[in-house]
């Protein structure tokens, strides 16, 4: 856990989950895996305080708890997550990619999870159902069943999936959940047990849910007390108690590799072969586990049935376009065997081609980088030394095209910023300096993972100036709040539009052109954040796919 | 090892040619630490525009102030100011969900909130030193049991028992059933340590006697 990622997973936790949360977060991230009174004291938080931000942290899966290293009898300590907290950053994109996929009802449904850490089945579709009825129109609302077929749909593609059953502390999670008969053997283990190990993480409960969503009244006395009462009659349980879904990461993840996979196709080939590219990587979908090497072996008759119907090409095209992937230098795709008119895979994994790939796309960023901070020239130089690995002083000038002397300013910048490293080989054992060659390299992982740590701490910096922005014009943001709020119960109870004017002039224009600015500084920080953490996500899947050779 | 050229001129020990320098030519030695904002010199790349990433902008907003609103967002104790302010009433209004319970069956049981755990807490307070205690004695018991008695079924029955001990409820029972057993170890060894004391006090009476007749 390096200091920038600390920096940056205590400012996400503050935004979201409040100062509390932050403090003890920070504290967790900090110091390792400590018991409950120890982080009370060390925090000089209430006790009660650090007990319910444990419970928050744990539910939303940022924090485990396991027994202590005194043994079982010692008291239960807790372990934050680093990576999860930093997940949180990428929440829009999951968002945005579940309504891409399984439209507005799938979008809420990742969104509610997303939100409450984890929830049941029932309790989630009931919300959403309620959500999407509000933004309907009057008298149309919108039924379970169709949300429950959204859900469904999105555990039999793995986005969603049951949490782990919780192990040991002698809780009796493990009894209530009939369908995990082989747990308790699991419990004796002292690993926390994955997502992935439980048997019947993508299997839905059996609920018959019936019935609508519900339009949410406000401000009216009486609707409130009948709508208590009705919540009390549909709060009984539906079946599926102590059934708790939560979003499955990776799998996110392996759908931003896939898409990655395929734009890099199409920006090197064309359409057609990104198009048949994501066929072969859509039937492997599911059948591919996370650490695969390669996808299941796909005949090109398969490839040519799944294709979408609108891409009506002919037979021997596809074979040609094949053929064309297999040898492009990339290797994109690979054949494995002649059968059903010839077997194709495609290498998901680190060695060789979707290092390569990844290499590849994280070079692009490097480069990028390297081009911003020093120039284009720079990112010639930077450029060339990934492809040539390794040169001299003098090749690196005539290969660039850079007359010698800035030549050697950029590259000594270069090497001041740790871009690029230098390599001494030795002609004698003696390592004389006279006779040395000293080659100029760029060294992919540990470049790869400054410029990660530089993400989380641009991200950090980021979050910290539009804190800074917010707080220098709270006032102004409140009075505008204020305003809104009065304006909003005016039209509400059907005001003259004298009134209406009368109170939006309240705010001057002055104000409003620095409100306006505001908006604008604020909405281009949060742009930004958003496309550093794609950044972000190609650096850490690099680095992650070097780690599991 | 001095460059081989000249006394006192100043050389190199390798050939500065190799790295590109000429004696004319160095690089510029740096005067302190880097500046704490440095100069950009170029312009950096523009924002990428479009759809996607205002949709992802209108969410990320949408979440934070969600969020916010959420009881998983758990506020400082605040001190209750003289005055209610007028921007309390307004912001409370629109809280969701003030009350949030935690399925208990996920979380440790330490966790729950204080009024529940004021019935648990002197009888915890009474079990950890029971539970502690009894964990040590039973390993020394099962230790025993092995070396003196080589009776497998007991200590098995003894490891049993270590191991639903661990578990929830049944500590108390099974402590005090231990208390028990090492009551009475406490007492076999209390008595052996009388009979040798018999045996102390039956030499010292035989040296009674024979002073009596000194």
């Amino acid at each position: 856990m390096t200091a920038q990622e600390v920096r940056l997973c205590g400012l996400l936790l503050q935004e979201h989950f409040g100062e509390v949360v932050e403090r003890i977060g920070t504290h967790l991230l900090r110091g390792g895996a400590q018991n409950l009174r120890t982080i009370a004291n060390e925090t000089n938080t209430p006790l009660d305080l650090v007990k319910k931000s444990l419970c928050v942290l744990v539910q939303h899966g940022a924090c485990e708890f396991g027994s202590g290293r005194r043994g079982p009898g010692s008291p239960v300590e807790y372990r934050a997550s680093c990576e999860r907290v930093l997940r949180v950053l990428r929440y829009p994109r999951y968002i945005y990619t579940a309504k891409t996929l399984y439209g507005d009802t799938g979008e809420l449904i990742v969104e509610e999870v997303l939100q409450r850490g984890h929830m049941t089945m029932s309790n989630t579709v009931k919300t959403v159902a309620d959500r999407l009825t509000h933004n309907m129109e009057e008298g149309r609302s919108m039924e379970y069943s169709e949300v429950v077929s959204a859900f469904s749909k999105l555990v039999e593609t793995h986005f969603l999936q049951r949490c782990p059953p919780v192990a040991e502390m002698g809780t009796a999670a493990t009894s209530t959940n009939p369908a995990t008969p082989g747990t308790p053997a699991a419990s004796a283990s002292t690993a926390p047990p994955t997502a992935e190990s439980n048997p019947d993480c993508y299997k839905l409960p059996h609920v018959t849910l019936i019935g609508r969503g519900k339009r949410r009244r406000s401000s009216d006395d009486s609707e409130e007390q009948r709508g208590g009462k009705k919540a009390k009659m549909d709060s009984e349980s539906c079946g599926d108690e102590g059934i708790y879904w939560q979003v499955n990461f990776e799998r996110f993840h392996q759908h931003f590799r896939d898409q990655a996979i395929i734009s890099a196709v199409a920006s090197k080939l064309d359409q057609t072969s990104s198009e048949i590219v994501r066929t072969m990587l859509r039937m492997s979908e599911v059948t591919t586990t996370q650490t695969a090497a390669y996808t299941q072996p796909l005949s090109a008759n398969e490839i040519f049935r799944s294709l979408p119907p609108n891409y009506s090409i002919s037979r021997p095209i596809l074979d040609q376009y094949l053929s064309l992937l297999v040898d492009d230098p990339m290797e994109f795709v690979g054949k494995s065997g002649d059968s059903g008119g010839g077997m194709y895979v495609i290498s998901k994994e680190p060695w060789p081609t979707w290092r390569e790939l990844h290499w590849s796309l994280w070079y692009r960023r490097g480069w990028c980088v390297c081009q911003s901070w020093f120039g284009s020239r720079s990112a010639r130089i930077f450029r060339l030394l990934l492809r040539k690995r390794h040169l001299e002083q003098k090749q690196v000038e005539d290969f660039a095209m850079i007359p010698a002397k800035e030549a050697k300013d950029m590259l000594y910048t270069l090497l001041s910023e740790n871009l690029v490293q230098l390599q001494e080989i030795p002609k004698t054992p003696d390592h004389a300096p006279s006779r040395t060659f000293y080659l100029y390299t760029v060294n992919q992982l540990p470049t790869a993972r400054l410029l990660l740590q530089h993400c989380y701490k641009t991200v950090a910096n980021l979050i910290e100036r539009r804190l800074f922005e917010t707080k220098e014009n709270k006032r102004l943001l409140e009075k505008s709040q204020r305003i809104e709020a009065i304006l909003a119960s005016l039209q509400a109870s059907g005001a003259e539009p004298e009134q209406l004017t009368e109170v939006e002039e309240m705010i001057t224009a002055p104000e409003r052109q620095q409100l306006e600015a505001l908006r604008h500084h604020i909405n281009k920080l949060d742009s930004t954040e958003n496309q550093v953490d794609e950044t972000v996500f190609l650096l850490e899947s690099y680095i992650f796919s070097t780690k599991t050779k | 090892m001095a460059g081989g050229k000249g006394r006192g001129i100043a050389a190199f020990s390798f050939n500065i040619e190799s790295l590109g320098l000429s004696r004319g030519n160095m690089p510029q030695t740096r005067e302190g630490p880097n500046k704490l904002y440095p100069d950009v010199e170029f312009k950096p790349v523009p924002l990428k525009e479009g759809e996607d990433e205002d949709y992802m902008l209108a969410l990320k907003q949408e979440i934070r102030g969600t969020m916010r609103l959420l009881p998983h967002n758990i506020k400082p104790l605040a001190e209750k100011g003289d005055v209610e302010r007028y921007k309390e009433r307004y912001q409370r209004q629109n809280m969701l969900d003030e009350e949030w319970t935690p399925d208990w069956q996920l979380f440790p049981k330490e966790l729950m909130p204080q009024k529940k755990k004021l019935n648990v807490k002197p009888v915890g307070a009474k079990k950890k030193p029971i539970k502690v205690s009894s964990k040590e004695k039973a390993d020394v018991l099962s230790k025993l049991d092995e070396l003196e008695k080589k009776d497998d079924v007991k200590s098995d029955e003894e490891k049993e028992e270590k191991k639903t001990t661990e578990e929830g409820e049944e500590e108390e029972i099974e402590g005090e059933e231990l208390e028990e057993e090492e009551i009475e170890e406490e007492n076999d060894y209390i008595a052996s340590y009388f009979e040798d004391g018999d045996d102390f006090g039956a030499g010292s009476d035989e040296n009674m006697d024979e002073g009596a007749t000194y």
